[in-house]
């Protein structure tokens, strides 16, 4: 069994109109399946509204199924009893860089689930050091958070979950807010802990580039999985893509009208030198 | 009829231990009816420069004249200039406060002193432009998804008629298909109405193809302002400064070096797919 | 003018007054307090003002930082001086018109106008060096016997230092909100006051949704960080009295006693 696992999970909401009675339901999450394995490195895809993260709202207890079952390390995310095992071992990273950070210095705020969780305190001092130093944000202990960019601010959050020593990771857009400079380090910083670390890493995002490395993708649509498999397999369709509102990166989109022009090419190339080579160039 | 721009400098907290140069001896002339991108990573200044054309921020040194008119002289009607000027914030739907969207895209022209009709109308008119359908128009505007938000938000500038549009990243944290919306949208108003636009923005991929100018910001002062094409010509100095031009330039450079006579100068996948058939066959 | 106000803010340095157990500066700041409004001669003022620059001195905060944030008091510097100067009867000094000062105005303007210096000045200085976190800490440490009582005090100094985080990010918003209708030509300055209250809503409207979302999106994260509540929570930075903590003490006390010496039982 994997570390993160969903059988038919169906989240339903109620819509309600202004005097509060109910208009209709609707589905977020339809009848997902997943199975993430333990060292993965795994990007959910979608447009805006299309059930992403309320799928990942699932794998921290913060969300509970409608209907179906989803199972963290085997624990079934609606029993009680497991509730802050969960949450400990499934980290998790939001969208907004100022909306998650508690603390008003750095090392404070990454020393907050240590603390919730009862950790000694000569250990929390040690676990601080360690999260920081594995995101690159070490010398920047003694800030103020306020005075980060936004890419050191998200560096700083994983930080805070990785103290908590989860095994897996889950960040719910985390570049939506950034700058180009500032999605590149929190990128780098999450490929670092996935292959350092081992920690299993699930991406949420709408920015196509930033999944190239991922070893599995699966692309959400109205609440459903719409396309899964490697990278390249997805990106090899480029048509599905777009109508899926997203798009792919330039070269492989140029690699992808080269082709329809005649030229011999495989589907779903990822980089420069990936198109260069296989043009035998 | 233009902006000029005539050795604009601001200082932040100006004689104190945190004195900061937001802007250093800006010179420029921003003519009618161009259709510009302005680049730059955060805390380049651009945000603090968009803030000068209309007269939110005011320089510490130098003159910005509108119109041939000094914006800084006493007696200067400033709020005709916030008229003519109008500025889309980041994250603009953050400031809708109307019970419904009509009545939100209305209060910039109900503050313009406009008869009751003219303000309907304009609202109206500004609306269609964004591409939001009559049903959402008695609506709250907290109830639509954020892509329609942000639309109604850049048509509450819009329905002022400004002559020159200025709009900070204006697809921040969309995907992929609703960034291309809006910009397309852009493009089109200014095709039909002819008014100058200026686009913020980290991204050069994302403006290459609309604009007809670029200006690069680089630690408040301007790096490179040229034609789009011109300017990736310096893709390596961009790099250096955190900016990176499009992945097209890339991939022509890389054809470059294994010695094809490509032309460098392309900016679209349709433009590097014909140079790249010219030279292969 | 948001950005000055410097009460709430923490600035950064490695100095005797940082290093204090935050309980050590949160009973000084009290006692401090206590003592302007012990004292009634100016012989006391001097004392307390020069405790005050004492612990300036020793906090390696520049002068300059702490009296930005008097810019914000400014207006009710003013007021409370004119009322006092104008308001209270006595000892004719000058006279026009309807206004009248008088000698015991003068003195007590001068003394509303230490009093309210001082005050803020010392309670700057105490937030300039203790982090919001430190301080709640010490709240919650010196409020812990209210447990028994069923306060919950650590809920509501958790509820403090999520405020005072979040002072400087809806300052900032404010500010940009603000910009953004006056972009759009709303107009916060003139007109009479219900013109002005009016004016407002497109100001205070998206703030506090704004407000709403943050602090829902931080509940949520801190859910997410196994965040219950106070029980079982062990420390990062547990509070322990050390050496220096009891000779601040000491200094704090001997404080007091000059005060009340110099600011009540002495005189010339």
């Amino acid at each position: 069994m994997g570390i993160i696992e969903a059988k038919k999970l169906v989240f339903e909401y109620i819509r309600r109109d202004e005097e509060g009675n109910v208009e209709g339901f609707t589905r977020a999450v339809d009848e997902v399946d997943l199975d993430v394995k333990q060292g993965d490195f795994m990007a959910i895809l979608g447009h805006n509204g299309s059930g992403k993260s309320t799928l990942a709202k699932h794998m921290n207890a913060i969300l509970y199924p409608t209907e179906g079952t989803i199972w963290v390390e085997g624990k079934d995310t609606t029993n009680e009893e497991y509730l802050w095992d969960i949450r400990q071992n499934a980290g998790m990273v939001f969208q907004n860089p100022d909306n998650q950070i508690i603390g008003q210095v750095v090392e404070e705020d990454v020393g907050f689930g240590p603390e919730n969780m009862g950790v000694p305190t000569k250990e929390i001092w040690e676990r601080v050091e360690e999260s920081l130093k594995a995101v690159g944000m070490y010398k920047y202990r003694k800030h103020s958070p306020n005075k980060l960019s936004g890419g050191q601010k998200q560096r700083v959050s994983i930080a805070g979950v990785i103290a908590m020593h989860p095994k897996c990771i889950i960040l719910d857009e985390p570049t939506a807010m950034l700058d180009p400079n500032g999605r590149k380090e929190v990128i780098r910083a999450v490929r670092a802990l996935n292959q350092a670390e081992g920690i299993t890493v699930i991406l949420i995002t709408h920015y196509m580039e930033e999944i190239i490395h991922a070893d599995r993708a699966i692309v959400m649509d109205k609440g459903h999985i719409a396309m899964q498999g490697t990278p390249k397999e997805i990106f090899s369709q480029v048509e599905k893509l777009k109508e899926l509102r997203l798009d792919v990166p330039q070269v492989t989109l140029l690699a992808y009208e080269l082709k329809k022009s005649g030229i011999n090419l495989p589907d779903g190339i990822l980089t420069c030198e990936e198109l260069m080579k296989e043009l035998k160039l | 009829m233009a902006i000029i721009l005539d050795h604009v400098s601001y200082v932040y907290e100006k004689g104190t231990a945190m004195e900061m140069a937001a802007l250093k001896d800006i010179n420029l002339v921003i003519p009618d009816g161009q259709f510009i991108g302005l680049i730059g990573h955060t805390g380049s200044g651009k945000s603090t420069l968009v803030q000068h054309l209309n007269g939110l921020m005011n320089p510490t040194s130098g003159h910005i004249y509108y119109n041939g008119e000094d914006i800084g002289e006493d007696g200067f009607n400033k709020k005709k200039l916030r008229n003519d000027v109008g500025l889309v914030f980041q994250y603009p739907e953050h400031q809708l406060f109307e019970i419904d969207v009509f009545s939100d895209v209305c209060f910039g022209p109900k503050n313009m002193g406009l008869s009751e009709k003219e303000v309907q109308l304009r609202a109206y008119e500004a609306l269609k432009r964004v591409g939001l359908e009559d049903d959402y128009f008695y609506q709250s505007p907290f109830d639509l998804s954020g892509g329609q938000k942000r639309r109604v938000a850049i048509a509450g500038v819009l329905a002022m008629k400004p002559e020159v549009l200025i709009l900070d990243e204006p697809t921040a944290g969309l995907d992929p298909k609703g960034r291309d919306e809006i910009l397309d949208q852009i493009a089109t108003l200014r095709k039909e109405t002819g008014i100058t636009v200026i686009l913020v923005s980290h991204s050069m991929e994302d403006v290459a193809k609309y604009v007809d100018r670029i200006i690069v910001m680089n630690q408040g002062s301007i790096m490179y302002d040229d034609e789009p094409r011109k300017v990736f010509r310096h893709y390596r100095e961009l790099e250096e400064v955190g900016l990176a031009a499009p992945q097209v330039t890339y991939i022509m450079q890389a054809f470059r070096e294994k010695g094809y006579l490509v032309n460098t100068d392309v900016i679209t996948i349709e433009e590097a797919k014909n140079e790249i058939l010219r030279v292969l066959k | 003018m948001l950005r000055d106000i410097t009460l709430g803010q923490y600035y950064h340095a490695d100095s005797a007054i940082h290093r204090l157990d935050p309980r050590v500066k949160l009973v000084t700041t009290l006692l401090f307090i206590v003592s302007l409004f012990i004292i009634n001669n100016f012989i006391g003022y001097i004392v307390a003002g020069l405790f005050l620059i004492f612990l300036i001195k020793l906090s390696k905060v520049p002068f300059r930082f702490i009296v930005r944030g008097m810019k914000a008091i400014v207006f009710l510097l003013v007021l409370a001086v004119v009322f006092n100067l104008f308001l209270t009867p006595g000892e004719t000094v000058f006279s026009f018109w309807k206004l009248t000062i008088t000698k015991e105005g003068i003195r007590l303007a001068a003394f509303m106008a230490i009093r309210l210096i001082f005050l803020i000045i010392g309670s700057s200085l105490m937030t300039l060096t203790t982090t919001p976190n430190q301080l709640t800490d010490g709240m919650e440490k010196l409020l812990s016997p209210l447990n028994k009582l069923h306060v919950p005090v650590h809920e509501i100094s958790m509820m403090m230092a999520i405020a005072l985080r979040f002072i400087p990010i809806l300052l900032e918003e404010t500010d940009k909100i603000m910009k953004a209708q006056i972009a759009r030509g709303a107009d916060f300055e003139s007109g009479n006051l219900i013109k002005k209250a009016k004016s407002l809503v497109p100001l205070l409207v998206p703030l506090f949704l704004s407000a709403f979302r943050r602090a829902n999106d931080l509940a949520m994260a801190m859910e997410a960080r196994c965040y219950r509540g106070g029980e079982n929570r062990t420390k990062m930075k547990p509070l322990l009295y050390h050496k220096q903590d009891a000779i601040a003490y000491g200094i704090a006390w001997l404080y007091v006693v000059f005060c009340v010496y110099f600011g009540r039982i002495f005189t010339l």
